[in-house]
């Protein structure tokens, strides 16, 4: 897998960054707006998906290695659950929403707002888009497994196979 | 509402298409029409969050399923469908359906009107009422799922991740017996 034409890549890498932001965005005013962390997140597997397709591969794995993708998604499950238990040791329930309640109440309608809904809106991101990458990072690299040599794959007990 | 009605006759015909179609990339594109006509419907009955994710994940979706259905060789779909299965799935969610129209003749709201608006002391309400003074959060929809409803978020976290863990252990890149079968 070598990529797309030029036209392809030379507008993919201009739209990738758009993308990349607008997920960014969506995010970032999750408790605002209409979006969130899952609808962010998978924005922004798009666009590494967008350069996957564009630019094959081996370009995206530079880009985003596979382990990196992988700590991406733990950091993103602790950082969620750290929100949770601290809702234990500050608020005395699970899931308290303690930064709203004791530290920081800030004003509804504004960015910093909410208490730790926009941090549970960027644990999730972060997870579901380092995730829904790593899937088809995958199932991508799944040809892999059978040894490929110049686009023939072969399947042990089947017959040759070309690899799109 | 028409316009529901259309689009849900748009679904309907392309749910049709896609599981009769011999075509596999045909299928898969009408599940993306389905997917599609679903996102719209969220928008006209005034559900914003969920007509965004809808549609993001129906994207991400058809571009797995498209790389992962032009890239096999079996694309095309064959062999007759068994009648005696068929007549008796028609049979049984007609008799479903018949029994649905009698039980709830005529105590199901109307369309597009939720029974939680009008049922007194209903949980929903109290989230529109006091969801803004309680979390904080101008959007209503977050505040329920990070908030009030955090534990369902958190299950679908962990559905999500025990799902990435069972995809990358199936198709991991060294694949342990493969290549000592390969090494023989």
């Amino acid at each position: 897998m070598k990529g797309m034409t030029v036209i392809v890549k030379t507008i993919a890498s201009w739209v990738k960054v758009l993308i990349f932001m607008f997920g960014i965005y969506i995010i970032i005013t999750g408790h605002l707006t209409p979006g969130g962390g899952f609808a962010g997140g998978v924005i922004i597997a798009s666009s590494y998906v967008l350069i996957l397709l564009a630019f094959g591969r081996e370009f995206a794995e530079k880009n985003m290695p596979l382990g990196a993708a992988s700590k991406i998604d733990c950091v993103g499950a602790l950082m969620f659950a750290a929100i949770a238990v601290l809702g234990i040791t500050t608020g005395g329930v699970f899931f308290t929403n303690f930064l709203y309640q004791k530290y920081l109440p800030g004003n509804a309608m504004e960015l910093v707002s909410a208490g730790s809904i926009p941090f549970s809106n960027i644990a999730i991101g972060l997870k579901v888009g380092a995730s829904l990458f790593m899937i088809i990072l995958v199932l991508s690299i799944f040809c892999q497994d059978y040894r490929c040599k110049d686009d023939v794959c072969e399947i042990p007990g089947g017959n040759k196979k070309e690899n799109n | 509402m028409a316009i529901l009605y259309i689009l849900m006759l748009f679904i309907l015909i392309a749910a049709f298409i896609a599981v009769e179609t011999k075509y596999l990339l045909s299928s898969v594109i009408c599940i993306g029409a389905i997917g599609f006509g679903a996102s719209i419907m969220f928008l006209f009955l005034r559900a914003p969050d969920i007509a965004i994710t809808q549609i993001v994940v129906e994207v991400l979706g058809l571009i797995i399923l498209i790389r992962a259905t032009i890239s096999r060789d079996l694309t095309f779909i064959s062999g007759d469908r068994e009648f005696f299965a068929v007549v008796v799935s028609i049979v049984v969610v007609f008799v479903i359906f018949l029994a649905g129209i009698h039980v709830f003749d005529d105590s199901l709201p109307e369309f597009g009107s939720p029974v939680f608006a009008e049922t007194e002391g209903a949980a929903s309400q109290t989230y529109i009422k006091d969801g803004m003074k309680k979390t904080g959060a101008a959007n209503l929809v977050a505040s329920v799922i990070l908030d009030f409803r955090a534990y369902d978020t958190l299950g679908e976290a962990t559905v999500l991740f025990t799902s990435i863990i069972g995809a990358t252990v199936v198709l991991r890149r060294k694949s342990r017996k493969l290549l000592e079968e390969l090494d023989k």
